[in-house]
C-alpha cells in the first residue's frame, strides 16, 4: 500500500481534469479493444494510422471553427473512412503511394489550419493538442458525449462482430453462408471513423493508431480466441490509460520544473512495452508446446 | 524574395527537391512506401531530440532515420508484424513530442520540424544539407542499375540473395540520406509528399528510367521552389504547398494519363 500511496500524488482522484481523463481513458479503451481486434485480424493496422493523419486536419479545421476537435476528428475520421470504404479494391502498390499522397494533402493542410490557428488565438497550443493531445484539457462537458459515441460505436461492431470475423479469416466460407459482407463492412467502418475519432481526442490524432491496434495486437498474440482477445484488450487499454494518466500526473514534479510530461508519450510507452511483452511470452509458449511435441 | 536571408532556403530547398526526385522514383518503382514513410518520422524524433541538446537538426535526424533503417532491415528479414511496425513509428512520434515538450522552445519547433518552414534552415545547416544530397546522389548514380533492378522486379529480381540484400541496403541507405537533408528543410510529415508524389505523376506519363528520374527532379523541382516562393509571399507554412502541389502534380498526371489512354 505504501508504494502505491507513494505512486499516487496527493490530490489526484479529487482533481477534476483527472477523473475527466480517466473517463476518456476507460471509454476509449471499452469501444477500442472489439474494433481493434477486427482491424489487426483483417491486417489494417496501416489504415488505421491513415485516419489518425487524417483526424489531424479536422481536428485543427475545429479549432478555427472553434467547435469542440470531437467533432473535426469525427468528421474527417468518417470522411476518410468512406474513401477507403469507396477505394477499397485496387492493386496494393498503386493504392498505397495513392493513399500516401492523399494523407500528404490532408497533413498538408492541416499545418496551413494550424498556422492560422495560431495566428488567430495567438496561442500555439492548438498544434500539441490536435496532433499530440492534452487529456488534461478536455472540457468535462465532453464525457457524456464520448459516451454517447461510444455507445453506438460498441453497438454497431459487435452487432457485427461475428460475421465481420468470419469475412476476414474465411471470406468464401462467409460469402457461402450468406454473409452480405459490404453491409457489415458499414457496421466496422462506422465503428472505425468513431474509435479512430475518441483515440484523437485522447492521445492526439497522430498517435491513435497506438490506442486503436496496440492493446488488441497484444492481445491477439497471447490468445488466439475472439472472445478474450477483446477482454484482454480492453483491459490492457484501460490500464495503460490509467498509468499513462497517473504517470503525467506525477511527472509535474519530474525535471525540468513547471514542465509536465505528456500523458499520450506515457500511454503509447506502455503500449509498445505491453506489445512486445506479449510478442516474448507467445514466443516462449509457442517454443515450450514445440519442445513438448518433439519430446 | 530573393534577399540574401532566402539563400540558404532556396539552395537547402532545390537541394532537398533533387534527391527527394532521384530517390522518390525507386520509391514508387519499388512500392516501398512504409520506410518512406517511416523514416522522416524516425527524423523528426532525432531532430527534436538535437533540439533539445542544442545540436544541429541534420545530425540528430541523420542519427534517427539511420536507426530507423537498421530496424527496418531487421523487421524486414524477419517478416513484419504490422502492429509493431505501426506502434514503433507511433513511439518515435511520442518521443519526438517529449523531447521538445521539455526543451524550452515548444509549438514553433514542433511545428516547423513537423511541417517545414521557410526560415526554419539558417545559412549554417545549409552546407551539411548540400552534402548530404551530394552524396545520396552520387550513391545512386553508382548503381543505377542494381537499383533499378531490385526494384522493379521486387522479390523475383535476378539479383538474388546475398547481392539483393546488398541492393536492399543501399536503397535503405539511399533513403536515410534523403530523409537527413529534407526533414528538417519540408518536415516530417511532408516528406513523404514530396518524395513519392513526383515520381509517382511521371511514372504514369513516361516509362523509360532515365526521363522517370529527370521528370521526377524536374516536378519536385517546381513544387519546391513554387512552395518558398508562395510560402514567402503569403507567409502560410511550406507544408501546406509542398503537400498540396504533390496532390495536384499526381491528379493532373493521372486525368492527363486517362485522357490518352
Amino acid at each position: 500500500m505504501t508504494v502505491l500511496a507513494g505512486l499516487v500524488a496527493p490530490g489526484f482522484l479529487s482533481s477534476g481534469p483527472v477523473r475527466v481523463a480517466l473517463a476518456l481513458g476507460g471509454i476509449v479503451s471499452l469501444v477500442s479493444a472489439p474494433v481493434g481486434v477486427l482491424t489487426v485480424v483483417r491486417r489494417q493496422s496501416f489504415a488505421g494510422h491513415a485516419l489518425g493523419d487524417i483526424g489531424a486536419t479536422g481536428g485543427a479545421g475545429a479549432f478555427l471553427l472553434g467547435v469542440s476537435a470531437l467533432w473535426g476528428f469525427l468528421a474527417s475520421s468518417a470522411i476518410a473512412v468512406g474513401a477507403f470504404h469507396v477505394a477499397g479494391s485496387r492493386e496494393r502498390r498503386s493504392r498505397d503511394i495513392a493513399t500516401g499522397i492523399v494523407l500528404g494533402a490532408a497533413l498538408g493542410v492541416s499545418a496551413l489550419f494550424l498556422y492560422l490557428d495560431a495566428n488567430s488565438t495567438s496561442t500555439t497550443g492548438a498544434t500539441m493538442t490536435v496532433l499530440f493531445g492534452s487529456l488534461f484539457v478536455v472540457p468535462p462537458g465532453t464525457v457524456p458525449l464520448v459516451a454517447g459515441l461510444g455507445a453506438v460505436a460498441l453497438v454497431a461492431v459487435l452487432v457485427c462482430f461475428r460475421p465481420l470475423l468470419l469475412a476476414a479469416v474465411h471470406p468464401d466460407v462467409a460469402a457461402a453462408r450468406g454473409v452480405r459482407v459490404r453491409r457489415v463492412e458499414l457496421g466496422y467502418l462506422v465503428a472505425l471513423a468513431v474509435a479512430v475519432a475518441l483515440s484523437a481526442m485522447t492521445i492526439g490524432a497522430v498517435l491513435s493508431t497506438a490506442l486503436l491496434v496496440g492493446p488488441s495486437g497484444a492481445a491477439l498474440r497471447v490468445t488466439r480466441r475472439p472472445g478474450s482477445a477483446v477482454a484482454l484488450a480492453a483491459a490492457l487499454g484501460v490500464v495503460a490509460t490509467f498509468a499513462g494518466v497517473l504517470l503525467a500526473y506525477d511527472s509535474y514534479a519530474w525535471p525540468p520544473a513547471q514542465h509536465g510530461w505528456p500523458a499520450s508519450f506515457f500511454v503509447v510507452v506502455l503500449l509498445f512495452v505491453a506489445d512486445l511483452a506479449a510478442g516474448l511470452l507467445a514466443g516462449r509458449g509457442r517454443r515450450r508446446s514445440a519442445r513438448r511435441r518433439a519430446g | 524574395m530573393f534577399a540574401s536571408f532566402m539563400a540558404g532556403t532556396w539552395i537547402a530547398g532545390s537541394a532537398v527537391a533533387v534527391v527527394a526526385g532521384v530517390v522518390g522514383y525507386f520509391v514508387v518503382l519499388r512500392g516501398e512506401t512504409f520506410a518512406a514513410h517511416a523514416l522522416p518520422q524516425g527524423a523528426f524524433a532525432g531532430a527534436a531530440g538535437a533540439a533539445v541538446l542544442g545540436l544541429s537538426p541534420v545530425l540528430g535526424a541523420g542519427a534517427f532515420s539511420l536507426l530507423g533503417a537498421v530496424v527496418i532491415a531487421l523487421l524486414g528479414r524477419r517478416g513484419r508484424h504490422d502492429v509493431a511496425a505501426a506502434l514503433a513509428l507511433v513511439l518515435l512520434l511520442a518521443s519526438g513530442a517529449l523531447f521538445l515538450g521539455l526543451s524550452t522552445s515548444y509549438a514553433p519547433e514542433v511545428f516547423s520540424l513537423l511541417f517545414g518552414q521557410l526560415l526554419g534552415v539558417g545559412l549554417g545547416d545549409t552546407p551539411a544539407i548540400v552534402a548530404v544530397s551530394l552524396a545520396c546522389v552520387l550513391l545512386a548514380g553508382a548503381l543505377f542499375r542494381p537499383l533499378l533492378a531490385w526494384s522493379a522486379l521486387g522479390d523475383a529480381s535476378v539479383v538474388r540473395g546475398r547481392r539483393s540484400a546488398a541492393v536492399e541496403a543501399a536503397f535503405l541507405v539511399l533513403l536515410t540520406l534523403a530523409t537527413t537533408a529534407a526533414v528538417p528543410v519540408v518536415g516530417a510529415f511532408l516528406m513523404f509528399s514530396l518524395v513519392s508524389a513526383p515520381a509517382a505523376a511521371v511514372r504514369l506519363l513516361a516509362r523509360s528510367p532515365l526521363v522517370g528520374v529527370a521528370g521526377s527532379v524536374a516536378v519536385a523541382l517546381g513544387i519546391v521552389w513554387a512552395s518558398v516562393a508562395l510560402g514567402y509571399l503569403t507567409s502560410w507554412p511550406i507544408g501546406f504547398f509542398v503537400g498540396a502541389g504533390g496532390a495536384l502534380s499526381y491528379g493532373v498526371a493521372r486525368l492527363v494519363a486517362r485522357v490518352r489512354s
